[in-house]
């Protein structure tokens, strides 16, 4: 009993140094959790077709996955990395120091962030600025910024519904709350005169203005799944939920969403760049990788390809909506020739 | 006597004493009572929730077409088809042929397309392995099954509504008539879900399965019980039958109680730490995941095997001793034997709790999408409840169900270890 147990601990050993001395033959993907549904497409599509492996991809977030395709070059670090916003400039920094100079940047569509409710409730039309009103923690009321007063929507403005403020959307860990107050709470904010004016005379204030979300129970943080949201909203009609326009377009039976700023969140709306609140997506791929590890660079083909991310393609299908025509094309180029980050 | 007549006799006391003692004692078992009904109710809308949602997930719509094997349209040579162009051969295109020589009056090309996008994107590979494994099928006609779109399946199971016209429907007017129109002529089915026990991740959720996590939870266990128990067991040995009592060994025992109430994510952070960023273990494998896992259970199997020790009486080491056994003979032909019952069910109800974790796995890159079986331990693969979490989060609709699905398969495995540990117990447990 001992003997083997023995044999069998230094066999594991062997084989596990053995395997971590190996060189990697699979692409590893890191990142945000939104780019996530169209990179794993992309990656089944690409293993599917038999010549290279299935890459891994890990769901880590935009900023942990910048940390980890940050730490250095080698096989330990992954290739690619998912982002939901840009790099920025501390990340890039902290790429160089770690010898990760060459990034190239791929832009690979648009994710529209909706406010939703259920089919069963009136259609209604908000402004940004209307937005903002409902939910920051302090707004401002005949020129002084108050502890936020409004618990119905028809306070506001009297065209919105007679119904209790409710509305459920992503906690602060998540990238979609941090879209959400760059293009919406922000220019709510702005709309303001005093606030425009604080910006001015005090960035730090402003910030600290749009985006603290009121904490009375009228904005319910409803976790990472958007799934739960979608599923209270179809119990609750006066319940409103912020997420991703994938999950509308899943749930389109059962779900409506709401105008901003006059412009429903369609498909095609957003393909245009008329619904204000859409964010552009990103993955990011290491230069010094191409040709270590195989098939990065088709792998960067197969996502750039027509029928990946185009207006038909299974991207699409997903809830990705594709860049216009010449951008995709000018991407397609910029990436294939894996053109370099300017530091 | 104004104090003589409300005066009580002790007799008169006593009864009513008891009687409230009487009165506390019943409210006391309806308290207990209520707690078990409690729980149970909810552990029973757990259950009924998850049967419901996922019960309809082991069946999987599909779609019987008439299929022509044509040796052109596949791109094999009809003479002799060699293996690898009956593997990478044009498969889609029949299926797609199939489809519209069952609608023939469809014509136009949105149509067209409509029609073949209710026929599963992955179903080519269950017509390739047909082909692969019985090449004389080549040019005949063949009556094939074909796994249905998730929008199909969902129809037909009523979570997406049938009638036409609705609006914000994924499934097409036109679509929904030949759905009806296949219904008709028998040629729609619901059958087993093979899928699911078959095969590993998909985006595609009539093409995803759990067997890579199967794999992968397997692999882990394995590492975890490899390392944990022989590690645990000798460690309960040394500190039951050999470890001197002192402020040492006290501190010792202290720790490995604490140990046991580290929030596990905490363990998924010394694993990043030692073994992959040190060691440099590779990321998302079981091996680490396993070790990951044995460092959490190691102080539950620990606990339950010096407690199961502790039950053998003193009187049986002394014979040993005293008839002239070694120590060492004492523990292993006697102490060990008759506790291993205690070890084991303890053994397997820390396993049991590893199977469930996720968080500390999420560290080491197991959170992962990971298409392919894992081979070895080596090899990146996703556990059960990783998968769950990942399927719980993914928009598509058929998601939901599956979720419910995984749900279901880790309670049976769960649960089969409890009950392996209650056997256990029960057949091999000594009274003295």
């Amino acid at each position: 009993m001992r003997k083997t147990l023995a044999v069998a601990a230094v066999a594991l050993a062997t084989v596990s140094f053995a395997g971590a001395a190996q060189a990697r033959d699979q692409i590893r993907v890191v990142g945000s959790s939104t780019v996530y549904p169209f990179t794993t497409a992309v990656a089944e599509q690409f293993g599917k077709a038999g010549k290279f492996k299935t890459p891994v991809v890990e769901s880590t977030g935009t900023g942990g996955g910048f940390k980890l395709f940050c730490a250095g070059v080698g096989p330990d670090h992954p290739d690619l990395t998912n982002a939901s916003r840009a790099i920025k400039k501390s990340e890039m920094e902290s790429c160089a120091k770690n010898g990760v100079t060459d990034v190239v940047e791929m832009k690979v569509g648009y994710d529209g962030i909706v406010l939703a409710a259920s089919k069963k409730a009136k259609h209604i039309d908000v402004t940004r600025k209307q937005l903002f009103q409902a939910l920051a923690k302090e707004v401002p009321v005949n020129g002084k910024l108050v502890e936020n007063p409004y618990t119905t929507w028809n306070q506001i403005d009297p065209s919105l519904p007679a119904s209790k403020i409710e509305v459920l959307g992503p906690p602060p860990t998540s990238g979609t709350r941090d879209a959400f107050l760059e293009l919406v709470m922000e220019p709510g904010a702005e709309a303001f005169p005093e606030i425009k004016d604080l910006k001015k005379s005090d960035e730090k204030a402003f910030k600290k203005v749009f985006s603290s979300i009121r904490e009375d129970g009228a904005y319910v943080e409803a976790g990472e799944n958007d799934n739960l949201i979608v599923q209270k909203l179809d119990a609750n009609a006066n319940a409103f939920g912020i997420f991703g326009y994938s999950f509308l377009d899943q749930n389109a039976d059962k779900l409506q969403g709401s105008m901003v700023d006059g412009v429903a969140p369609t498909f095609d709306a957003i393909a245009a760049g008329k619904y204000p609140v859409s964010r552009p997506l990103f993955v990011y791929a290491k230069k010094a990788h191409v040709g270590q590890i195989p098939g990065i660079k088709e792998y960067l083909a197969e996502y750039t390809s027509e029928k990946a991310w185009g207006k038909a393609g299974y991207l699409a299908d997903k809830g990705l909506i594709p860049m216009p025509d010449s951008e995709r094309k000018e991407q397609a180029t910029k990436v294939n020739a894996l053109e370099a980050l300017k530091m | 006597m104004v104090e003589n007549a409300i005066a009580v006799t002790p007799a008169q006391a006593a009864a009513s004493r008891l009687k409230q003692r009487y009165a506390a004692e019943t409210r006391f078992k309806f308290l207990g009572i209520s707690a078990i009904v409690l729980s149970l109710s909810f552990l029973a809308l757990l259950l009924v929730t998850i049967l419901s949602n996922g019960l309809t997930a082991f069946v999987q719509t599909s779609i019987r077409v008439d299929i022509t094997l044509d040796a052109e349209t596949l791109g094999i040579d009809p003479v002799k088809p060699s293996a690898d162009a009956l593997s990478s051969a044009n498969y889609g295109q029949v299926i797609k042929n199939a489809m519209y020589k069952a609608f023939p009056a469809v014509e136009s090309r949105p149509e067209l397309r409509q029609l073949a996008a209710m026929v599963s994107s992955g179903a080519d590979v269950g017509l390739r392995k047909m082909l692969v494994a019985n090449p004389s099928l080549l040019g005949t006609t063949q009556s094939v099954w074909l796994v249905a779109d998730d929008d199909v399946d969902m129809a037909m199971k009523g979570h997406i509504t049938r009638k036409a016209g609705a609006e914000g429907s994924r499934l097409t007017d036109a679509q929904l008539g030949w759905l009806d129109e296949l219904e008709a002529r028998g040629n729609v089915a619901k059958r087993f879900n093979t899928a699911l026990f078959t095969v590993g991740d998909s985006r595609e959720p009539e093409q995803a399965g759990l067997w890579g996590a199967v794999v992968g939870s397997f692999f882990s266990l394995s590492i975890t019980l490899l390392v944990c128990f022989p590690l645990g067991v000798a460690t309960a040995v040394y500190l039951e039958e050999y470890a001197p009592k002192n402020r040492w060994t006290d501190l010792i025992e202290v720790n490995i109680n604490n140990l046991a109430a580290v929030p596990s994510v905490v363990f998924g952070l010394l694993g990043l730490a030692i073994f992959l960023n040190f060691f440099g273990f590779p990321r998302s494998a079981p091996l680490v995941g396993g070790l990951v896992l044995a460092l959490i259970s190691l102080p539950t199997i620990i606990i339950a095997a010096r407690a199961a020790m502790k039950a053998v009486p003193p009187s049986i080491r002394e014979a040993a001793l005293g008839l002239g056994a070694s120590k060492l003979q004492m523990v292993t032909d006697h102490v060990l034997p008759l506790s291993m019952p205690g070890i084991l069910t303890g053994t397997i109800l820390g396993m049991a709790h590893a199977l469930g974790e996720t968080a500390p796995l999420l560290m080491i890159g197991m959170v992962a999408f990971i298409v392919d079986i894992p081979a070895s331990p080596l090899d990146p693969a996703a556990v059960l409840p990783v998968q769950v979490y990942l399927w719980a989060d993914s928009p598509e609709r058929a998601f939901v169900e599956r979720t419910s699905a995984a749900i279901m398969v880790l309670l049976f495995f769960l649960a089969t270890m409890n009950l392996a540990a209650i056997f256990l117990r029960k057949k091999f447990e000594r009274r003295w």
